[in-house]
C-alpha cells in the first residue's frame, strides 16, 4: 500500500524582497491506488507543491507535514524521497552532458533498489521501456535530456517512472508541449503504471486535455497556494466549460 | 599630402601589418638574451609562482636524463642529432626561457621520424620516466611525421624530476597526427614544457594535454600553419588537487588562410590551494583570411579554496574570416543538475561522481586513442575518489 499525506503545508521561497510564502497551507492525501488531478492557473503554486514534496533546495517549508505511508518525508533527503518511493517527472528536465541515459538509468536503478540490476535482464527492461514510449534503443547511449526535443524530455521522465517504479508519482506538467500522439504515449505509460496495485499518481496539470486519457479519482483546484476547491471528474468538465475566473474572483478578495 | 604619399603609407602601414607580432606572445629566439630572467610581472609569467620553480630558471647545465622506453611500430624511427641539425630541420625556435634553456643544455635533440605516406596504425609510445625531482633535466624533442602520413604519439611523464623540454611537431603537408601529452608525475613534479606544432597544407593535428600530477605543471601548445588548408584541434585536461598548479597555455597563430583551429579545454579543481591557469591566445594574422577558429575553457571548481583563472585573447588583423569565437566558464556543481540526479535516488556523492564524470567524458571521446580513452576514465575515477568522496564521506 502507499499513501501520501499532506497536511497543512506551507512553503516560502526566497526573493529579493524577503521570503515569500507560495503554498499557504494545502492539506491533500493521495489513498492506496488514487490518482488526483492538480489544476489551477499559472502561479497557483502547482509546481512549488511537487517541488517541495521532492524536496527542492529552493523552496523552504515554514508549516505542515508530509508523510509516505507514516514516514515523515520533510526529514529525508531529496535521495531519500525517492528511495522512500517517490517519483517525480519534471516540467523541465535537466541535462546531463556526457552523462549516458543507460549509465544514469543504470546509477539510479542501483540506487533506489539498494543493488544493481542483473545485466542480462535489465537491458531488455531499459529497451522495453524505451520502445513504449516511442523512443529507438540508440536513444540509451544519448547524454541525459541534452538536445532532446520536448517531447522526447517527457518521454524520457515517463520510461523512468517506468523502470524505477516508485509507490507515487508527481507528475508536473507532463502534458504540456507535448502533441496528441506523444500525449497518448506518455499517457498510456501513466497507466501502465497506476494499473498496477496500489501505485499513488499525482497529476498536475493546466490543460484538461491530458485527463481524457488519464481518469483521475478526483479533481482539485488549486488557487493562491490552497486547494480551492475538490471533488470528482466531473469538477474537470466544469473547469473545461467554465475555467478558473470564478475562482480567481474569490482569491482576489 | 600627395596621393603618392598617402599610397606610400598605406603600402608601409601594411607591411607593418605584415609583420605584426602578437602583443601576448614574445617572439621566438634561441638567443638566451631575448629571454630575460622573468620577475613574475611579465604578462606570460604573471600566474605562475615562481619560487616554486625551484630554480629552472637559472639554467644549470645538466646531464641528467628521464629514462625513456618506447614503442616504435615498423618504419618509424628515433635517433639522435645535434643542435645545428634540429635548427636545419625546421625546428620551432624557443619562445619562453625554459624552453631556450632547454634547447641551450639538452646536448642535441632527439628526432622521432614517421616516413612520408607511412600510415602507421599502431600508437607510438614514448614513455619518459624520472627518478627524482633533485634531477634537473632539459628535454628537446623533433617530432616529424611526412607528407600524407598517419601517425598517433603519446608521450607520458611519470615519477619525478625538474623538467624543461621544448618538443617541436612538423606536420607535412596532408598529414594526419594525434599527439598526446599525458602529465601523470609524482606530487613533487616540476615540469615545463613547451610544444610546437607546424601544420603542413591541408594537415590535421589533434594534439592534447593531459595533467594530473606534479606540483607545478606548465605547458605550453603552439600551433602555426606553413600553408593553407591546415587543421589543427586542440584539446586538454587537467585536474588540480590540494596545493597543485597547472598551467595551461595556448597559442594558434594563423599564419596562412582557411586554417582552422579549435581549441576545447575541461578542468576540474578539488581542494586547498589547487590553482589551475588558462591561457587561449588566437592570432590571426593580415595573410589569413577565410580562417577559423574557436576556443573553449570549462572549469568545474569542486571544493572552497581553489582558483581556477581562464583568459582568452583574440587579436585580429584581418575581418576576412569564416568566424572566431570564443567561451570561458568557470562554475561549481549546477545544483539543478544535482537535484534531478537525487530525485532518482542517487545520493549526493554518487550525483557529484555523475556530473564530473559527464563533465570530461564529452572530451575523452574526442581523444581517438581508445587505449588511452579507457585509461583516462579510470584516472578521472581515482582522482574523485581520493578527493570528492572522500570529503563527503567526512
Amino acid at each position: 500500500m502507499s499513501v501520501l499525506e499532506i497536511k497543512d503545508l506551507h512553503v516560502s521561497v526566497e526573493t529579493e524582497d524577503g521570503p515569500k510564502e507560495i503554498l499557504k497551507g494545502v492539506t491533500l492525501t493521495i489513498a492506496d491506488g488514487e490518482t488526483h488531478a492538480i489544476m489551477g492557473p499559472n502561479g497557483s503554486g502547482k509546481s512549488t507543491l511537487a517541488y517541495s514534496v521532492a524536496g527542492h533546495p529552493k523552496y523552504t517549508v515554514t508549516g505542515g507535514s508530509v508523510t509516505l505511508d507514516g514516514e515523515d518525508v520533510l526529514q529525508m533527503s531529496v535521495d531519500e524521497r525517492a528511495r522512500a518511493g517517490l517519483f517525480l517527472a519534471m516540467q523541465y528536465p535537466v541535462e546531463v552532458p556526457g552523462v549516458s541515459v543507460a549509465n544514469f538509468l543504470r546509477t539510479a536503478k542501483t540506487a533506489i533498489d539498494g543493488e544493481a540490476p542483473k545485466l542480462r535482464t535489465w537491458v531488455k527492461d531499459v529497451n522495453a521501456a524505451l520502445g513504449h514510449l516511442d523512443l529507438d534503443p540508440t536513444f540509451s547511449q544519448r547524454s541525459v535530456n541534452e538536445g532532446f526535443s520536448g517531447g522526447e524530455k517527457k518521454r524520457h521522465e515517463i520510461a523512468q517512472l517506468e523502470l524505477l517504479n516508485p509507490k507515487v508519482a508527481i507528475l508536473d506538467e507532463t502534458d504540456s508541449g507535448l502533441d496528441i500522439d506523444a500525449l497518448k504515449i506518455v499517457s498510456e505509460g501513466v497507466n501502465r503504471f497506476r494499473g498496477q496495485e496500489g501505485k499513488g499518481v499525482l497529476l498536475i496539470t493546466h490543460y484538461t486535455r491530458i485527463l481524457r486519457y488519464i481518469q483521475p479519482d478526483y479533481v482539485h483546484v488549486f488557487v493562491a497556494g490552497r486547494v480551492a476547491e475538490s471533488g470528482g471528474a466531473e469538477l474537470a468538465e466544469q473547469l473545461e466549460a467554465e475555467g478558473y475566473e470564478k475562482y480567481l474572483a474569490g482569491a482576489a478578495v | 599630402m600627395t596621393v603618392t604619399d598617402t599610397a606610400r603609407e598605406s603600402v608601409a602601414a601594411s607591411l607593418e601589418q605584415d609583420r605584426v607580432e602578437s602583443h601576448l606572445n614574445p617572439p621566438a629566439s634561441y638567443d638566451l638574451a631575448d629571454h630575460p630572467v622573468p620577475t613574475g610581472r611579465e604578462e606570460i609569467w604573471r600566474f605562475t609562482p615562481l619560487k616554486r620553480l625551484r630554480g629552472i630558471l637559472d639554467g644549470e647545465a645538466s646531464a641528467a636524463a628521464l629514462t625513456w622506453e618506447t614503442t616504435l611500430p615498423a618504419g618509424v624511427t628515433l635517433t639522435e642529432v645535434g643542435d645545428a641539425e634540429a635548427r636545419e630541420l625546421g625546428e620551432l625556435a624557443p619562445n619562453d626561457r625554459p624552453s631556450a634553456l632547454a634547447a641551450a643544455h639538452a646536448g642535441g635533440a632527439l628526432l622521432l621520424d614517421v616516413p612520408a605516406e607511412a600510415e602507421v596504425a599502431e600508437p607510438i609510445v614514448l614513455r619518459l620516466h624520472g627518478e627524482s625531482v633533485d634531477d634537473l633535466v632539459w628535454g628537446r624533442l623533433l617530432i616529424r611525421v611526412g607528407r600524407h602520413a598517419q601517425a598517433t604519439i603519446v608521450i607520458v611523464h611519470t615519477g619525478s624530476a625538474r623538467y624543461s623540454a621544448l618538443t617541436t611537431a612538423l606536420i607535412g603537408d596532408g598529414a594526419v597526427a594525434n599527439i598526446l601529452s599525458l602529465q601523470d608525475w609524482d606530487d613533487d613534479a616540476v615540469h615545463l614544457g613547451r610544444d610546437a606544432i607546424r601544420v603542413g597544407r591541408d594537415a590535421t593535428i589533434k594534439h592534447t594535454s593531459i595533467s594530473f600530477g606534479g606540483d607545478l605543471v606548465r605547458m605550453n601548445a603552439n600551433v602555426e600553419y606553413a600553408g593553407p588548408g591546415g587543421d589543427a584541434e586542440l584539446l586538454g585536461l587537467y585536474f588540480a588537487d590540494e596545493g597543485q598548479h597547472l598551467e595551461h597555455r595556448l597559442f594558434a597563430d594563423h599564419t596562412a588562410p582557411r586554417t582552422k583551429s579549435h581549441v576545447l579545454y575541461k578542468g576540474a579543481l578539488q581542494g586547498e590551494g589547487a590553482h589551475t591557469v588558462w591561457i587561449g591566445n588566437v592570432l590571426i594574422r593580415k595573410v589569413a583570411e577565410g580562417i577559423e577558429t574557436y576556443e573553449e575553457n570549462r572549469n568545474l571548481v569542486l571544493s572552497d579554496g581553489c582558483q581556477a583563472d581562464s583568459v582568452p585573447n583574440l587579436e585580429i588583423e584581418t575581418g576576412e574570416i569564416e568566424g572566431a569565437g570564443h567561451a570561458s566558464a568557470t562554475a561549481r556543481f549546477d545544483d539543478q543538475q544535482l537535484f534531478y540526479l537525487r530525485s532518482r535516488g542517487v545520493s549526493e556523492k554518487e550525483a557529484h561522481r555523475l556530473v564530473v564524470h559527464g563533465f570530461f567524458n564529452d572530451l575523452i571521446r574526442k581523444v581517438g586513442i581508445p587505449s588511452i580513452e579507457e585509461k583516462l576514465l579510470e584516472t578521472v575515477e581515482a582522482e574523485l575518489a581520493k578527493n570528492l568522496l572522500q570529503e563527503d564521506a567526512s
